[in-house]
């Protein structure tokens, strides 16, 4: 009986998020809502934590611009200085300027491709990963909500039905 | 509801009486539906001519440089106005998706796909010829900086070449992430509509197993944001690291600081105008002129005439910068420029550039497709021209007269050029096949803002939703218990 989930899809973003806060104001946990496209507010809706993803990218920008700057420094002044017309590779500092876009393109490849990574991870992403939406049309012009039954059936359809869902279904939960 | 609220001035983005459902119909009939004969005309044209390059890179690579007409005068000739000529059209791309993202402007949704596509095909073409004109391209890698078997033999980071090598790797590889990962939910949607198994494996592939969960999205938005963040000064960053190649030289006509800045806007006027000859032609072909409107076509004809307009400033600055430096290298060379034997190709890129984007102050113009599109192309040979002007004769005539001599291209040249235009067409137009072409699941977000349907109802002061029958229904009756 636990792992009974209920799927009520809307047809629209506006009735979707109306539906969201009645749900919520009856004190149900949203399992998870798959939309066909980002809805404004919605996270905050459902009471989702912000996501920290931003941060995670500024952190893997630094480590970029660290990488830049040890393997320059090793490459240029350590290893192999030498003095390229009449300026002579002895001090990272000095002769920083001619640095500064290889530091700055590492900067970025190391921020966007590690962010774009660790979305694909955290959201579970990846070629050959089976999707999970419960409805072929939640990529279209459906948005499903995912509800986990506790012997509320019935009043839960109900309070669903109430908030404009189009469809409701019950089914077992797969996973 | 308030948050779809946008100024009544506005026009609609999305023409005609269009629901969610819509969009998905219309973004994805080209992919469904079956190529007609004129896509395999232009395809097998474009194969042809991709074939017939591939023979010249095989030709050149297998005999060596001297193939091309270049000599020990003019070592940079066609083959540098190439790549520079790509990596400029790959310019529009990520400002469309990137800049205009930051700037919330909403109409670069029903262009941006179309525009990263045709950046990540160009930069690809672009990317060709400094490899081929390696001579050895099995050695490319040596640009990377690898532990070698020469002992401590490095990379030399103070050269602007090697400075290119990481600006367009990384601009090549952030612009496909960006891409991709703005792909994945339309991806998504043509793998639940498809029936074919084939069809379906393939999509289900390509979509990384997208579900579209709120928390998907949340973070897609957040990554969309910080991507357009990183990219729009990678954008700025790649011209001006190509600029760079020639204004950190001594050659008269290159050694200058407005190069940076000139570059980006040439950039930037080259890519819009290869994003609307690519566009008016999609645009009919994949019936999609309810999304690509008159109005995106008109917005993009402003880009090119302020582009167009700050290029040529550029180009009245530089003759004022050779005179006012005194420097008589530096006057020779725009003096030669303009009235040597290069001076047809002087202005010819003075007409292109600077003179044509002009007529885009008129509204009637820059509304007129046929013109659009007849001024996109003028604008695409006036840039080639641009840096075949800067590139070739600067270096014909510098300071050793006794070396001065004359530039003319081999068959092998002209090849090859040909052979990136086949290649560039043949991506394009597999992805028009293919690809959804449109950014629907973002078209989406704001077609009850700018959609023409939602817009009416809006303006007729009607609810943007109807409340479906079967809950209207039970409310009904339920107020009517209570009374």
């Amino acid at each position: 009986m636990a792992n009974k989930v209920i799927h009520a899809l809307y047809n629209d973003d506006d009735i979707l998020m109306m539906a969201v806060k009645k749900v919520r104001a009856a004190h149900h946990h949203i399992d998870e809502v798959y939309c066909p496209f980002p809805v404004h507010g919605l996270d905050k809706a459902m009471g989702l934590a912000p996501t920290r993803i931003a941060i995670a990218a500024f952190l893997y920008g630094i480590v970029g611009l660290s990488v830049a700057i040890t393997m320059m420094n090793f490459i240029m002044i350590q290893d192999w200085p030498q003095d390229i017309g009449g300026k002579p590779s002895f001090s990272y500092l000095e002769n920083m300027p001619a640095f500064v876009p290889v530091m700055f393109e590492l900067t970025v490849f190391f921020a966007a491709h590690l962010m774009v990574i660790t979305f694909y991870m955290r959201s579970r992403l990846w070629p050959f990963k089976k999707a999970e939406n419960p409805d072929v049309r939640s990529t279209d012009d459906h948005f499903v909500m995912e509800i986990s039954v506790h012997d509320n059936e019935e009043s839960l359809k109900a309070l669903l039905e109430e908030t404009g869902a189009v469809e409701i279904n019950v089914s077992e939960k797969h996973s | 509801m308030a948050s779809h609220y946008e100024a009544p001035i506005r026009k609609p983005l999305v023409e005609g009486d269009k629901g969610y459902h819509d969009v998905t119909l219309d973004i994805v009939a080209p992919v469904e539906g079956k190529a007609n004969k004129s896509w395999w005309i232009v395809f097998s044209i474009a194969l042809v001519a991709f074939l017939w390059g591939l023979g010249a890179i095989i030709y050149t690579v297998s005999t060596g440089i001297g193939t091309w007409g270049l000599n020990k005068t003019v070592g940079w000739a066609w083959d540098i106005t190439n790549f520079v000529w790509w990596v400029g059209i790959g310019h529009a791309g990520t400002l469309i998706s990137a800049v205009l993202l930051l700037f919330r402007q909403k109409w670069r949704m029903a262009v941006n796909r179309s525009a990263e596509a045709m950046t990540i095909f160009s930069v690809i073409q672009a990317g060709l010829f400094p490899i081929i004109h390696m001579g050895r391209p099995w050695l490319a890698y040596w640009v990377v900086p690898i532990p070698n078997q020469f002992g401590s033999l490095w990379v030399n980071f103070n050269s602007p070449l090697l400075w290119d090598v990481f600006a367009i790797s990384t601009y090549l590889s952030v612009s496909l992430v960006f891409w991709w990962t703005g792909l994945l939910p339309d991806f998504a949607m043509i793998r639940d509509r498809a029936v074919k198994p084939f069809q379906k494996k393939i999509y289900s592939l390509l979509s990384f197993g997208w579900t579209g969960r709120a928390k998907d999205w949340q973070r897609f938005e957040e990554v969309s944001l910080v991507l357009a963040g990183l990219a729009t000064p990678l954008v700025l960053s790649v011209h001006t690291i190509v600029s760079f190649d020639f204004a950190t030289s001594v050659i008269p006509g290159w050694h200058t600081t407005i190069f940076p800045p000139y570059f980006v806007a040439g950039a930037i006027f080259s890519g819009f105008a290869m994003v609307n000859t690519l566009l008016i032609i999609m645009r009919k072909v994949s019936n999609l002129e309810a999304y690509i409107t008159v109005q995106h076509i008109e917005l993009m004809n402003i880009v090119i005439m302020i582009t167009g307009s700050i290029v040529g400033c550029a180009y009245i600055t530089e003759l004022f910068m050779a005179w006012y430096s005194g420097v008589e290298y530096e006057q020779y060379a725009f003096l030669n420029r303009a009235t040597g034997p290069y001076a047809w190709a002087y202005w010819a890129m003075m007409t292109c550039n600077v003179f044509s984007p002009q007529f885009m102050w008129f509204k009637r113009l820059r509304t007129s497709i046929m013109f659009s599109f007849f001024i996109s192309i003028v604008v695409n040979i006036g840039m080639w021209f641009e840096r075949f002007v800067i590139i070739v004769t600067s270096l014909h005539r510098d300071y050793l007269p006794s070396s001065w001599t004359m530039f003319s291209p081999t068959f092998v040249d002209i090849s090859i050029f040909i052979g990136t235009i086949g290649f560039f067409f043949v991506l394009f137009l597999l992805y028009a096949r293919t690809f959804p072409v449109i950014a629907q699941a973002e078209v989406k977000t704001i077609l009850k803002s700018s959609g023409e349907k939602y817009k009416k109802l809006r303006d007729a002061g009607l609810p943007l939703y109807t409340m479906p029958e079967k809950a209207k229904a039970t409310k009904a009756a339920k107020t009517k218990k209570e009374e």
